[in-house]
């Protein structure tokens, strides 16, 4: 079963310089109890991408939605997050659709303690009085493995550590009990021990509860171990889609072998076997202008594949037969 | 190692700031030593102390105590005009290359400026002349000359405070995360720009980064950093293929593989790193290691020769038998 299902998802922002395509024609599903990543580099989309969902975009933005979203709620019914009305979107955000950001810093309030933080969204989902809520804000600081949770409860966001403030994001994401997870680069201002830390908690915490989580980063070494599914996103769209075990033992697109080939990791093991002179793998050029797209495949001008033909028109994505699917007119389409 | 003088000597560095009283120890009596044509990688987390010895290395903050060789000329000591003599040899690469910048000036007085300081361009023409070399050299169109800063993407920004710190003939260079503030793609770009250069320039090089894949790529040899004291010293391949301090066991097994097929059975370490006001007694790691005994807390370990080239500031011998079925 799939909690979430994308269909043709696109947010345009009307801004002074043209119309800046930053979400175009996207689909994935989120399996119920899956993790789906969306990988991406900087303006990929992938942000944009989560917001949208959330409907989180500032309202001064014009920007133009289209697509759909469909939602699978706790009581079954499918509702398409796009177009519910507001209020009942309310209800939905911060309950049964949770998001954490990047930055623990700056989406926590620095003027109230961390407690009453908490305690505000189980007020306000499970009706619970003040006592109640900040009762239960307890048991979620303690579920996210917070020392001292008792103390720690009635202290303000300052007074914490950077891994510790990303735990109170994940309490404050999950005292609901949300069905889904969307994580924006929940690890990236974290150092790798202390990422390690919080990627064990997410992971723990999704085995005991069954949500679905929508991880969005630009990390492959994360993607590689908590994900189930993975979305690639260049420029707007996704490049890429499969299977986490696929998309590294067979990438397709090139984009996805040219990001793979520039990881420093692997390709200093290649080159000592090879005995050669190291050279790293460059994916050259930059990502295009939004406002100067080319005419066909984005990545065509950085493409080492690229021919004539992938400057005529944006190539379709093509579904393989291994539950894949590569926007590049190069892989051959499934029998 | 060879037996030849080192090109940089650091001995006993401490840097402390804030109160006499009870300061921040970003720096606690760090020692190595940097070959002629080497480049050492300083890696650590955040408050390892590994951007402040960046700075002290080329006395961009003065140090504590401590001393800095070049060349067996302890920089310390040397005077305001001896220095500035001296940075040409010196120079550094920042992290930030939005800030890192003059927004206000155009990139031909941002490298023209280092220039005409060290007195390394006569007249205008060689000025100008120079000024494009430099900017070939590091893959960008000579005419961008005359652009500003906003004009260009993070990649390229970072070729030219490449190209900045070249632009005075260096012989050692600082490299202060360069690549973090970039993208896969484009970070792929500047590590192979960087490894020309060094090739070609034979640079020495201190290559501070939190990026265990790109320290591997390249360096030669690895000094880890933890709470501002060394914690192990060892060339790459040896340091990546078996670590021999916990913490390093740790770092390595924290940072996850892009292979899905690679399973890390490690467990993450418990806690957050301790604040440098107030290390813990012993060793400072102590507090996060999953094998630390009662002596830990006792003494604090100095960094002691494993043989190989290698130095572990561990008191304990027994841990590699513990971790290897």
């Amino acid at each position: 079963m799939n909690r979430l299902e994308v269909r043709n998802l696109s947010t345009f922002f009307d801004t002074d310089e043209g119309l800046i395509r930053s979400v175009a024609d996207v689909s994935f599903n989120i399996r119920a109890g899956k993790t789906t990543a969306i990988v991406g580099e900087s303006g990929s989309g992938k942000s944009v991408t989560s917001l949208t969902l959330m409907r989180l975009l500032p309202r001064t933005a014009s920007t133009q939605v289209s697509g759909q979203a469909l939602f699978v709620n706790r009581t079954g019914q499918t509702l398409d997050l796009l177009t519910l009305a507001e209020p009942q979107m309310r209800a939905i955000r911060g309950n049964e659709v949770a998001m954490i950001f990047q930055e623990p810093m700056t989406s926590l309030n620095p003027v109230f303690t961390i407690g009453e933080q908490i305690a505000e969204s189980l007020r306000l989902h499970k009706g619970l009085d003040h006592a109640a809520a900040m009762a239960q804000a307890l048991r979620m600081l303690e579920l996210v493995e917070i020392p001292a949770a008792a103390q720690r409860v009635r202290e303000y966001p300052h007074q914490l550590s950077g891994g510790m403030r990303q735990r109170v994001m994940i309490a404050l994401a999950m005292a609901c009990d949300p069905t889904l997870l969307i994580a924006d680069e929940p690890t990236t201002a974290l150092d790798v021990t202390i990422q390690a830390q919080i990627l064990a908690l997410m992971r723990r915490l999704q085995a005991d509860t069954g949500m679905s989580i929508l991880f969005i980063t630009h990390n492959l070494g994360v993607v590689a171990h908590h994900a189930d599914d993975v979305a690639v996103m260049y420029a707007g769209r996704i490049v890429e889609a499969a299977p986490v075990n696929n998309l590294f033992a067979q990438p397709q697109h090139p984009y996805t072998q040219g990001l793979l080939a520039c990881l420093p990791g692997q390709q200093r093991k290649l080159a000592v076997q090879k005995d050669g002179k190291r050279r790293l793998y460059a994916i050259r050029g930059q990502v295009s202008s939004p406002l100067a797209p080319p005419p066909g495949c984005a990545f065509e001008p950085r493409c080492d594949k690229a021919i004539a033909a992938c400057r005529e028109a944006m190539p379709a994505l093509r579904v393989d037969d291994a539950g894949g699917s590569a926007r590049c007119i190069l892989v051959p389409e499934a029998a | 190692m060879s037996a030849a003088a080192p090109l940089i000597e650091v001995k006993n560095l401490q840097k402390f700031f804030g109160s006499s009283s009870k300061p921040v120890r970003a720096v606690d009596d760090v020692s190595f030593t940097i070959q002629t044509g080497e480049t050492l990688g300083l890696v650590g987390e955040s408050g390892s102390g590994k951007s402040t010895i960046g700075r002290a290395l080329l006395r961009l903050i003065d140090s504590t105590s401590g001393s800095v060789s070049y060349r067996g000329e302890n920089l310390g000591s040397a005077s305001g005009s001896r220095m500035r003599a001296l940075r040409s040899k010196l120079q550094m690469i920042f992290q930030d290359p939005y800030a890192s910048l003059n927004p206000k000036m155009r990139v031909r007085d941002i490298l023209g400026e280092a220039l005409q300081v060290h007195g390394l361009a006569k007249s205008k023409e060689a000025t100008a002349q120079r000024i494009a070399e430099l900017l070939k050299l590091v893959g960008l169109p000579p005419e961008h000359a005359a652009r500003y800063p906003h004009e260009f993407s993070g990649g390229q920004r970072q070729r030219i405070g490449v190209a900045r710190a070249l632009s005075v003939q260096p012989e050692f260079i600082v490299a202060d995360e360069p690549l973090s503030a970039l993208d896969v793609s484009i970070q792929s770009q500047v590590i192979n720009l960087l490894c020309d250069l060094r090739d070609r320039f034979s640079l020495t090089m201190l290559f501070i980064s939190h990026d265990l894949d790109v320290v591997e790529y390249l360096c030669d040899r690895v000094v880890v950093l933890y709470l501002g004291r060394v914690m192990e010293v060892a060339p790459t391949e040896a340091l990546f293929s078996r670590p021999l301090h916990p913490y390093t066991q740790a770092l390595l097994a924290a940072s996850p593989k892009p292979d899905p097929l690679v399973k890390s059975e490690h467990i993450p370490l418990k806690g957050d790193i301790p604040s440098p006001m107030n290390p813990p007694s012993g060793c400072v790691f102590r507090t996060r290691c999953p094998y630390a005994i009662d002596a830990c807390a006792q003494t604090r370990p100095e960094p002691r020769d494993m043989g190989g080239g290698r130095l572990k500031a561990c008191i304990r011998d027994d841990i590699e038998a513990l971790t290897t079925p």
